[in-house]
């Protein structure tokens, strides 16, 4: 149960009930789909740059559970105003949170991104926590969507 | 349980009546239903995926390995030989127990996949011109799309698929109406794994069989469920899974009408499926043998065998109305639950409940309930195109076998009560 309440905390079901930035971008620069094949959850994310490759804007749109779906939102409320290249290194240590060796510490840096740190506890979810960022990814890297890992 | 204080008196001289079922002393049979997860018992409602197995199975595969390996079929020595009767031996019973009308009709394969897909490689590619239609329905398992789709792909024929109502249940009308000239083969599941539909197998086989267009009938949930009747269903080729029966992963069977093995080529080639090999021609070995290249899972053969075995021995009349009514309890419990919506309503279904709880995706129940130890699946069950159909992107399914019970409903029905608590609902 311990486990359970560290996974689904209040700001992952908050963000969960009223997702934020979730609507599609008419102005967009680039935008990429995230796709889960093994349990079909896809959604889609849209970013819109300013000068010096600051994320003027980033919305998303689809479908899955609460992990994917807060994960996204509050993506998206972390990476507005920052550059590409800090989004980039976000999302490597956002994976560390998530998937890589259990440390002592949270990776820094990520600030309310550390509610997901329950998602360790569950492999099967991991994509679930990934599928926006590795979306934003593609969009940043031109759009292309890759598979993920 | 005093099993006779529930029946009337039996009239002297009446046929004996089948004992209620006693569920408690099949549980017994299945060591992995008495562990616990996380300190709670094992609440185990994924037999759909894959079902638990008896000891008699396990025993079996270990007893082989323990006392009786060998490879089979070309040894001189006693114990070759008699790890080659216990793989015959096992294909006898299989045959019997799928009422095939000859053992030599069912190949061993590594499972329902494999079957199919042989069927495909094998008898339909080289009979596919472009043009000609492969008939599925809504409902099938992606095993029973994409090997199709794959020889469409290479001859340029095209996949028809006949519809499904709201409620999950096949429209054999339509059907029937998609039943024409260029049909070359009717593929169909006899149970859906998505939502335990029923499918009227024998009405689908009259109405191909009418425009001469043989059934492959996909039986990998039907085989745990039903008593498999192969001539009954009058299907041309039925495939299914050991490991969906209470027997080992890694094999499976296909049967085929006689006719049919013997005109098709083989598919794979390897050791075993000849008779003889030179550099300039090789002949095949006689059916099934010419479908079984290489060495076969020996043993997990062996386990299948041991699988049926335990099956016709229990009264599986009596297993069948367990299962029915704790069908209906468990629909029911589920159902009851606020915000749920079963998916698969069909009036005859194998102990499958497929739903959807408001505002929850079935990812996050499947996770809570596995913290009460009770195992479902989430997702879209490798029936995507049947996701679509019925709107929604996944379902959660709690799966029933002859050794689940009353008990592990209620499970699930407080287990999803405190997942809409978990998630705020």
């Amino acid at each position: 149960m311990s486990n359970l309440s560290e996974l689904y905390q209040s700001v992952i079901l908050d963000h969960n009930r009223s997702p934020r930035n979730c609507r599609s971008m008419a102005d967009a620069d680039a935008d990429a789909e995230g796709y889960n094949p093994l349990c079909g959850d896809r959604l889609r994310v849209w970013v819109r740059l300013g000068a010096g490759d600051v994320i003027e804007d980033v919305s998303f749109e689809g479908i899955g559970c609460a992990i994917s779906q807060a994960s996204a939102s509050l993506m998206t409320t972390t990476v507005k105003g920052r550059t590409r290249a800090e989004a980039l290194d976000l999302f490597t240590r956002f994976h560390d949170l998530v998937a890589g060796d259990p440390g002592p510490d949270a990776p820094p840096g990520l600030g309310k991104l550390t509610v997901f740190a329950g998602v360790r506890e569950y492999p099967s979810r991991v994509k679930c926590a990934s599928l926006a960022w590795h979306a934003l990814r593609s969009a940043l890297e031109g759009g292309t969507p890759r598979p993920h890992s | 349980m005093p099993a006779t204080d529930l029946q009337p008196a039996s009239p002297p001289m009446a046929a004996p009546r089948a004992r209620p079922f006693d569920v408690d002393a099949v549980r017994r049979d299945f060591p992995i239903l008495s562990e616990s997860v996380g300190g709670r018992p094992l609440v185990y409602l994924d037999s759909a995926a894959t079902s638990q197995k008896p000891q008699a199975v396990i025993d079996a595969v270990s007893r082989f390995y323990a006392t009786g390996n060998a490879n089979i079929h070309r040894g001189v020595y006693r114990l070759s030989e008699a790890a080659t009767a216990q793989y015959e031996g096992a294909r006898q019973r299989i045959a019997r127990f799928l009422n095939a009308p000859d053992a030599r009709s069912v190949v061993f394969t590594r499972g329902t996949t494999e079957s199919i897909n042989l069927v495909a490689q094998s008898y339909l590619r080289p009979r596919l011109k472009a043009g000609d239609e492969i008939l599925v329905t809504a409902m099938e398992h992606h095993s029973n799309i994409v090997p199709w789709q794959l020889v469409a792909e290479a001859t340029g024929a095209v996949l028809r698929v006949a519809p499904v109502t709201d409620a999950g249940e096949l429209d054999v009308g339509g059907l029937e109406a998609l039943i024409g000239p260029r049909t070359r083969l009717v593929a169909l599941a006899q149970i859906s794994n998505s939502l335990g539909t029923v499918n009227p197998v024998q009405r689908v086989v009259a109405l191909a069989h009418a425009a001469g267009v043989p059934v492959l009938v996909d039986g990998a949930q039907a085989a745990p469920h039903l008593v498999a009747d192969i001539q009954a269903l009058g299907c041309d080729f039925f495939a299914c899974s050991g490991h969906k029966m209470f027997g080992p992963t890694g094999v499976g069977v296909l049967y085929g009408r006689a006719d049919l093995l013997e005109e098709m080529p083989p598919w794979q080639g390897g050791g075993d499926m000849i008779a003889s090999v030179t550099f300039e021609r090789s002949s095949w070995a006689a059916v099934p043998t010419k479908f079984e290249a290489g060495t076969p899972d020996i043993a997990g053969v062996v386990g299948l065998g041991a699988a049926v075995d335990y099956l016709s021995a229990l009264d599986r009349t009596a297993v069948a109305a367990h299962e029915a009514a704790l069908l209906r309890y468990a629909s029911e419990r589920v159902a009851a639950v606020a915000g749920v919506r079963l998916v698969g309503t069909a009036p005859g279904k194998a102990p499958v409940v497929s739903f959807v709880l408001d505002g929850v995706h079935p990812h996050d129940i499947a996770t809570i309930l596995d913290a009460d130890g009770i195992c479902i699946r989430a997702g879209h069950h490798c029936t995507q195109p049947l996701m679509r159909r019925l709107g929604v992107a996944a379902t959660a399914r709690a799966s029933f076998a002859l050794y689940s019970t009353f008990a592990e409903a209620d499970a699930l029905a407080a287990g999803l009560e405190r997942v809409r608590t978990v998630m705020g609902r």
